[in-house]
């Protein structure tokens, strides 16, 4: 059998570009399976770090037991955290994007305008004043605190906007002559028919709470309100000889995500790339 | 309908932002000290602008976009290309492509850890074969290398993003030009520069200015890799904001440094738009 020419060198590339990821997380996988710290310093770098020798869950059951770093505690706050604020920005983001889009209150068009511009802040240069406010309100170290940012979202409102001024005039219409009320039209016409758009909102946001770093590190003082992705980098910090655990912490971090991800790939590279498009 | 997310906007952006600005011309504090704040005029942008550290992030901050754009929009490029072109088992290599970018940050910031191990770390281990043993490069603790390992760390982390956007850039390049082209006998290469290139175009203003101001905010790596050492020489803007606003507590000048970093940002945002849009209508 002849293989074709245009083949064999893009193939080449793809394997090149799946080996440069692969590699990494193999050897991560690999360090976190073995128990002897001193073996994974001797083998480090070697071809061996790279395939898993020994299979072991002792770092992991180390790293799940750990009373100082209670990991379970972390994974229910990341979870509860990044569930509400998708939850609260998908609702509160959406019913504001259908009253600019099809309300008829004249002062659409200045909200709309102020609404963009908050786009053009940088969240990083807004996190001091931000901090003392959360001391004025006396919610410092809670999850109310890592919720609200991400609430505050004109991107999902803008998205949003952009679907529901497309919306076909006489189906609103229509809705409205059967009676319907204004949030009756906004609940039952435009928001069943949005699905994409809570998608692609909700797949962003996901990413960018799940990343939060700067504002969880400033907010949180101790592992009861704690997200992973701070525990994780004090768990580096203060754990620097222990890499299998180290690594056992990250793989463990790592996976519910994948599979998560894995399971929704069609609609997670869907929504990625329609916020290039759009954007 | 209209209140709750406005409710939101005002407190968490608008007012903070209108803050901001108060704060920077005052010597507020984070905690409350029995003195009062006071205002005290531009004395925060002074001393800003007088300080060298201050001056040694923009520069790192500078140096990190101005190689990271360019270095990470090629990966994606070419990893898009080659995923989307006829190559076997697409959806598996595609799969793979994408997991750096639902690894957390700080995960993959304890794997490149590990790479960037000295003396035998698997990138050292691979530098030794060239250089022979006992040999090693300090990636993050030599001053002159560190910012560009925080470069091939970030470029790694987060080079899928825009790797899917340009696939969908190229999805929407009509296959008929391809064919066209083919025709006329242009070669991989001419179909790339004449076809591809061009049909990318919005693609890549967009990409640009995202990925620069995305560089722009540089923080997470550097705060748990080098701490903004050694030297100085991997503090960037954000860094020395959360320095001096967090653990110094001098939220007036962080403040300065917030307000600063909103009017450059939003100047470059605005610089790149304008260029790029007049480049290809000229």
């Amino acid at each position: 059998m002849r293989i074709p020419r245009d083949v064999v060198l893009p193939s080449l590339f793809a394997v090149i570009l799946a080996m440069g990821v692969l590699l990494p997380l193999m050897m991560t996988l690999t360090i976190s399976l073995n128990p002897n710290e001193q073996d994974i310093m001797v083998s480090m770098g070697a071809v061996r770090s790279f395939i898993p020798q020994v299979f072991s869950l002792q770092n992991y059951i180390e790293v799940w037991t750990d009373p100082v770093h209670p990991f379970a505690r972390y994974l229910a706050n990341t979870a509860l955290i990044t569930f509400s604020t998708l939850a609260l920005s998908i609702l509160f983001n959406s019913m504001a994007a259908f009253v600019l889009a099809q309300g008829t209150l004249p002062i659409r068009k200045p909200v709309m305008i102020l609404v963009l511009a908050t786009l053009a802040v940088p969240g990083e240069s807004l996190v001091l004043p931000q901090l003392m406010m959360a001391g004025w309100a006396g919610i410092v170290d809670s999850y109310e605190v890592q919720i609200m940012p991400g609430v505050a979202n004109a991107m999902s409102i803008f998205l949003f906007f952009q679907f529901f001024s497309r919306l076909p005039k006489e189906l609103i219409e229509a809705a409205r002559i059967d009676g319907f009320s204004f949030f009756q039209v906004y609940r039952y016409v435009a928001m069943p028919l949005s699905k994409p758009v809570i998608s692609a909102i909700a797949v962003l946001q996901f990413l960018e709470i799940w990343n939060a770093y700067l504002w969880p590190v400033m907010v949180t003082r101790g592992p009861e309100y704690r997200p992973l992705s701070v525990a994780m980098s004090a768990y580096f910090g203060t754990n620097q000889a222990a890499w299998g655990n180290i690594m056992a912490f990250a793989v463990s971090m790592a996976v519910p995500v994948i599979l998560f991800f894995l399971i929704l790939q069609r609609q997670f590279i869907a929504s990625v790339m329609s916020s290039g498009i759009k954007g | 309908m209209l209140l709750p997310a406005l409710f939101f906007i005002t407190v968490l952006i608008i007012g903070p932002f209108l803050l901001s600005v108060w704060f920077s011309f005052t010597d507020q504090r984070l905690v409350p000290r029995p003195i009062p704040t006071k205002f005290i005029g531009t004395t925060n942008y002074e001393r800003m602008f007088a300080d060298p550290l201050f001056w040694q992030a923009i520069w790192n901050t500078v140096f990190f976009a101005v190689i990271v754009t360019p270095v990470q929009l090629s990966m994606s490029l070419g990893a898009a290309l080659i995923l989307n072109s006829a190559v076997p088992f697409r959806g598996f290599f595609r799969s793979v492509a994408i997991l750096p970018l639902l690894l957390p940050m700080t995960v993959i910031v304890s794997i490149w850890a590990v790479l960037f191990r000295i003396p035998s770390g698997p990138f050292n281990a691979v530098y030794q074969w060239f250089a022979g043993q006992g040999n090693y490069v300090d990636f993050l603790g030599n001053p002159s290398v560190a910012m560009l390992s925080i470069v091939a760390l970030s470029a790694w982390a987060t080079f899928p993003y825009q790797m899917l956007i340009y696939l969908a850039g190229l999805q929407e390049i009509p296959q008929d030009l391809y064919e066209a082209a083919k025709l006329d006998g242009a070669r991989a290469w001419h179909r790339f520069r004449y076809v591809t290139w061009p049909g990318l175009r919005n693609v890549n203003i967009f990409l640009l200015i995202i990925t620069t101001v995305g560089a722009l905010k540089l923080f997470t790596q550097v705060d748990i890799l080098t701490k903004g050492g050694p030297n100085g020489a991997t503090t960037t803007i954000i860094h020395y904001l959360f320095k001096r606003g967090y653990a110094n507590q001098k939220v007036g000048y962080a403040s300065a440094v917030a307000v600063f970093f909103f009017l450059a940002v939003t100047a470059i945002a605005l610089f790149q738009r304008r260029v790029l849009k007049n480049e290809g209508e000229a």
